[in-house]
């Protein structure tokens, strides 16, 4: 439910940001909103995280599993990314 | 690079402080954290919407461009999914849910960690962190060997901001509006995607 609830709100919220295109003023501060309440709730997300036992204890394999994702993504991402450049994006040397 | 310190230092704070239980009971409560997650999302909106640069890239743009998000996509997607195979502890689906973060380590960790699991979000906090910072690093290596769309590749979401300097720097100033693009389609489709991977979980 909760997950709806999010994405509903953020359609909304690109609809109406559009009305302040104009409003750079609105605009800064809706940024500087953004950004405390991504502090806000990256602090309470750390405060769930400290209380939670079996995560403190397990955190060297936490970061172990983050860094190989990493590296997964990455791969995936730059190999299909190479790929998709030399089919549709290098310039053809014919061309030139 | 700056903003993602900052990020860590306020998680660090709070993880120290849960830690040693120095925080007042009514902090601990997990509704506060699912308001603030509406506010950030609707104001997450916002601030896209109210891009001027969004809709004036979309206008320069030809088709092909979408084909940059899409890429992006597919590989953090398949390449998460293929590691997942070799570690324990971790499924395919999960494995994904950290790889849709596409590098906005803020948004994916606050949505895995309140609509799954906290442990999951620390993964994906952590993952889409190292994702920045390689690629700051790495951009200038990752272009010379696997072309000019490398780069806005591993930046992801943040192709938009905080890695667009460099890949301009090290692709030049044409592809800067491409990464721009593939960004902000990024950054819209991280909280979707996230949320379809966990639906199917």
């Amino acid at each position: 439910m909760t997950s709806y609830i999010v994405i509903a709100l953020f359609a909304m919220g690109i609809v109406i940001g559009r009305l302040f295109r104009e409003k750079d003023t609105t605009r800064k501060n809706v940024d500087t909103a953004v950004t405390w309440s991504v502090y806000l709730l990256l602090f309470l997300l750390g405060i769930t995280v400290g209380t939670n036992k079996e995560i403190i204890n397990n955190f060297s394999r936490i970061g172990y599993q983050a860094f190989w994702l990493t590296f997964g993504a990455v791969c995936g991402s730059v190999l299909l990314a190479w790929l998709v450049y030399r089919l549709f994006f290098k310039p053809n040397k014919d061309e030139q | 690079m700056k903003g993602s310190l900052i990020i860590l230092a306020f998680f660090a704070v709070g993880l120290a402080g849960g830690i040693f239980n120095v925080f007042p009971e009514w902090l601990l409560n997990e509704d506060l954290s699912t308001y603030a997650l509406f506010v950030l999302m609707f104001l997450v909106g916002i601030s896209i919407g109210s891009d001027k640069n969004a809709f004036y890239v979309l206008r320069k743009l030809n088709f092909k461009v979408v084909l940059v998000p899409m890429t992006v996509v597919l590989g953090s997607l398949s390449g998460t999914a293929i590691i997942s195979a070799l570690l324990s502890n971790i499924n395919v689906l999960e494995a994904m849910a950290v790889g849709a973060g596409f590098g906005y380590y803020s948004l994916s960790s606050i949505f895995i960690s309140q609509m799954y699991s906290q442990e999951l979000g620390v993964i994906a906090l952590l993952s889409n962190i190292f994702r920045e910072i390689i690629t700051l690093l790495a951009v200038p290596i990752l272009v010379k060997y696997f072309g000019k769309l490398a780069g806005i590749a591993t930046g992801g979401a943040t192709a938009m901001d905080t890695t667009l300097p460099v890949i301009v720097k090290f692709t030049g100033k044409d592809y800067g509006i491409i990464a721009i693009f593939s960004g902000i389609v990024l950054t819209i489709l991280v909280p979707v995607i996230v949320t379809l991977i966990i639906e199917l979980m």
